[in-house]
């Protein structure tokens, strides 16, 4: 798989970012990225390193500590014909700027009668896991998801985050981009013609009749890994990649779990409110008599997220914990 | 009337009596009764058809010599010639 | 008033389709008058009403499915007598333990009552594996299949009521079984001189003789014609022989010969006919799938010698007939030649003793040696 003569190249999930971003720059000159330490940081998590070498300070601009500020230029930018890419360097902060992308951005084009788009792209990290403590570990990608006006995706893979970006920037609308900073460093391969993606589907990531695991982001590859320790126990696991969490493509997840008629549901948001609770109610509204077990969820612990190590993880959904519920659910659990 | 017309006639009844079956897939010697599960029921409407199809009245005492395609062909081509 | 009930189409049934009323509101009906036609899990049957009287409502669309014993239709009847409605029998959809939505649509599709399902799912619930255990689906066939061959879904609910029936037979009759061997030359002699002076459509098969003598020594021995019901032996002075008929796509039915003991030999060959033709093509009648008083079946046509039947409940007796086969046979001295036939009795022996069920195969025989008067 990783040989190159195959057309394949390895590369982390940082890289395949940058290099969306560097392909969008070189094809549009109206595509420009802007934030805190961006330039000549490179970056809070290295995404950009190089790029303000390679393409100057008029596009990659670093910005003051001020997300409402900045995600407003941003937005003033889009509606003035460009195309920009701005990062919030984490979700955590973007709540300063909430007020720029639910009630401006997300509403500019209905406020205006239709007149203004807003082609905008907000990246921006999420999640836990990296011992950042309560105030910079949070996932609230499904909080956005809540939004008419935006799109929310959020790449789990190398191709989705190396082809999500450009697709991104096409949209007329505003679209928030929900990077997993625990993924930044997962090593894989694409092949090198790899290219944009649709942004607006799920996908079936492995295929099973038993139980279908729906997930997203970080949670996705947990999932993947349960799914495959199930397999040797003879549990076939269906494992649904999101993608997207607006729009939903509930298509995908309920013809799944008609046909398997068990779900879970592993999400790393809490599970109050949770996108987890959304794709449950409509599992309910939809195949409800298909179930043959109640829908699961597995979400974080409802408190703040610990520093410690050992209880960070704790909170977090984890692969063991995504086993051991499948087993019950399918009655395997002796 | 040729063989293959007997042949056709007896096909189309059997399939009539048997529709899940594919009486062509009959080899000639196969014992036709046991092949398609038929019952003297309806071993006795093959023989009513035949009557009405070939104008040929079977005795029942000529049943037992008629169990195979090979020889009902032969049986019914001298009846009719 | 009276209402006229979802009848009980066979021990096993629970619930049936409507697939069409016959009757409108205001007709007028009389006794015996077939008003709908309703699937069951073995076929479409027509129902007979069975009072004389005027439609005064139909309470059930076609399509709908009811449990045995619901209100179908109101009659108004002329004698002011006032008929109770039958029970209902508890519909698979009353259990009140866990069942997950699933299990409850397979069920239902299955024609499985949730009362019999233990659940082994998570806090005890039924859930879909549960149902698989209790009525796996069958196989399905090659989906070129012509004909009348009937759905799988169908196949298996004829599997399950075939299951349900002879397991509760089993469950609850005491069989005892009773075998002779009857040397059937007279008869076959006699009927193939009969069969010879007859055009082909007039010919009669070996097995209505049978039917015939069945008749006649169940007129000897009454005890084996009728029922076992709530603890006592109820013997029917109608005689109605259910005949076992497999279908071709497998399974079985067993539907009445009405009043077979009024039948002459050339009645009961048309009446056999009929009924095979009509259990295959569909279009039985009610009275037809319940109300058979005995059984007869005959597995001669595969070269089976000797048939143990189950007892088809609530009857008492079930009448086997092997293949008749040429056999060495010993009479006054001399070793001969015969063509044999071995009957067995199936008989319940809560209702009859082997003395009884040993007279009856006597009598039996005592018929087929005289065909001629048969």
């Amino acid at each position: 798989m990783t040989n190159s003569d195959k057309g394949l190249h390895k590369l982390t999930y940082r890289e395949a970012v940058r290099e969306a971003i560097r392909e969008a720059m070189h094809k549009d000159e109206r595509v420009f990225l802007m934030g805190e330490d961006v330039g000549r940081y490179g970056g809070c998590f290295a995404v950009s390193k190089g790029l303000l070498e390679e393409f100057g300070s008029e596009r990659i601009r670093d910005t003051p500590l001020s997300e409402s500020g900045f995600v407003g230029a941003g937005i003033g930018a889009a509606l003035g014909g460009m195309r920009p890419i701005v990062e919030v360097m984490t979700v955590n902060f973007s709540l300063l700027a909430a007020d720029q992308i639910l009630n401006t951005a997300a509403v500019y084009l209905y406020m205006s009668g239709g007149q203004f788009n807003v082609p905008l792209v907000i990246r921006m990290a999420t999640g836990g896991g990296r011992q950042l403590a309560a105030q910079h570990s949070r996932s609230l990608e499904g909080w956005y998801a809540h939004i008419p006006g935006i799109k929310v995706v959020c790449p789990a893979t190398l191709e989705d985050a190396r082809g999500m970006l450009w697709t991104a920037l096409q949209d007329p609308d505003p679209v928030l981009i929900f990077e997993n900073a625990g993924l930044y460093n997962m090593e894989g391969t694409v092949t090198a013609t790899a290219g944009p993606v649709d942004i607006d589907r799920a996908r079936v990531c492995r295929a099973g009749k038993d139980i279908t695991i729906i997930s997203y982001s970080a949670s996705l590859h947990k999932s993947i890994e349960a799914a495959a320790i199930l397999a040797k126990e003879g549990i076939e696991a269906e494992v649904i990649d999101l993608r997207s969490l607006r729009p939903l493509d509930e298509q995908t997840f309920l013809n799944s779990v008609a046909a398997s008629h068990r779900a879970l549901i592993v999400d790393e948001g809490c599970r109050s409110g949770s996108i987890a609770a959304e794709i449950a109610a409509r599992i309910m509204e939809n195949v409800f008599y298909e179930l043959d077990a109640p829908v699961a969820r597995l979400c974080s612990v409802e408190v703040p997220m610990p520093y410690a190590g050992h209880l960070e993880q704790a909170v977090l959904p984890q692969v063991d914990q995504i086993v051991n519920l499948v087993r019950k659910m399918v009655g395997a659990d002796g | 009337m040729n063989e293959n017309d007997i042949k056709e006639v007896i096909f189309t009844i059997l399939k009539r009596l048997a529709p899940e079956s594919d009486p062509s897939e009959l080899a000639p010697d196969e014992n036709i009764r046991k092949a398609l599960d038929i019952d003297s029921f309806d071993a006795l409407n093959f023989f009513v058809r035949i009557d009405e199809e070939l104008g040929v009245s079977v005795p029942e005492a000529d049943y037992g010599k008629l169990n195979t395609l090979t020889e009902m062909l032969a049986y019914f081509s001298r009846r009719l010639a | 008033m009276a209402e006229f009930c979802m009848p009980s189409l066979g021990s096993d049934m629970q619930a049936g389709t409507l697939i069409e009323w016959r009757v409108q509101q205001g007709d007028r009906v009389r006794r015996r008058d077939v008003i709908a036609v309703v699937e069951t899990d073995k076929a479409a049957i027509e129902i007979e009403v069975y009072e004389d009287g005027v439609i005064e409502s139909l309470l059930v669309e076609p399509g709908e499915k009811v449990a045995v014993g619901t209100a179908m239709a109101v009659i108004g009847t002329e004698s002011a007598v006032k008929e109770q409605a039958m029970p209902a029998i508890s519909a698979p959809g009353m259990h009140r333990g866990k069942v997950s939505p699933y299990a409850r649509t397979l069920a239902a599709a299955r024609g499985v009552d949730l009362n019999m399902v233990i659940g082994t799912g998570p806090e005890g619930a039924i859930c879909a594996a549960d149902i698989e255990q209790a009525a796996p689906a069958e196989p399905a066939k090659p989906a070129e299949q012509p004909g009348e061959v009937a759905e799988p879904t169908q196949r298996a609910a004829m599997r399950r009521a075939i299951a349900s029936a002879m397991a509760r037979s089993k469950r609850e009759i005491p069989h005892y079984y009773l075998q002779t061997r009857i040397d059937m030359h007279r008869t076959l002699q006699w009927l193939a001189s009969e069969n010879a002076q007859r055009p082909i459509k007039e010919r009669i098969l070996p097995v209505v003789p049978l039917i015939r003598a069945v008749a006649l020594a169940l007129g000897e021995v009454p005890e084996l014609n009728g029922y076992w019901l709530d603890d006592h032996h109820r013997i029917s002075e109608a005689m109605h022989i259910g005949f076992v008929i497999a279908l071709r796509q497998g399974g079985l039915m067993a539907p009445a010969i009405l009043h077979a003991d009024a039948l002459g030999l050339d009645e009961l060959m048309t009446a056999l006919r009929d009924l095979i033709q009509r259990a295959r093509s569909g279009g039985l009648r009610s009275t037809e799938m319940t109300d058979a008083t005995v059984t007869i079946t005959s597995l001669g046509d595969l070269g089976v010698e000797t048939v143990y039947g189950i007892i088809y409940p609530p009857q008492v007796a079930l009448v086997g007939f092997g293949k008749i086969i040429e056999q060495p046979w010993a009479e006054d001295g001399m070793l001969g030649i015969r063509p044999v036939l071995t009957a067995t009795l199936a008989a319940d022996h809560r209702a009859t003793d082997g003395h009884r069920g040993a007279q009856f195969l006597d009598a039996l025989n005592r018929y087929l040696q005289e065909p001629e008067k048969l």
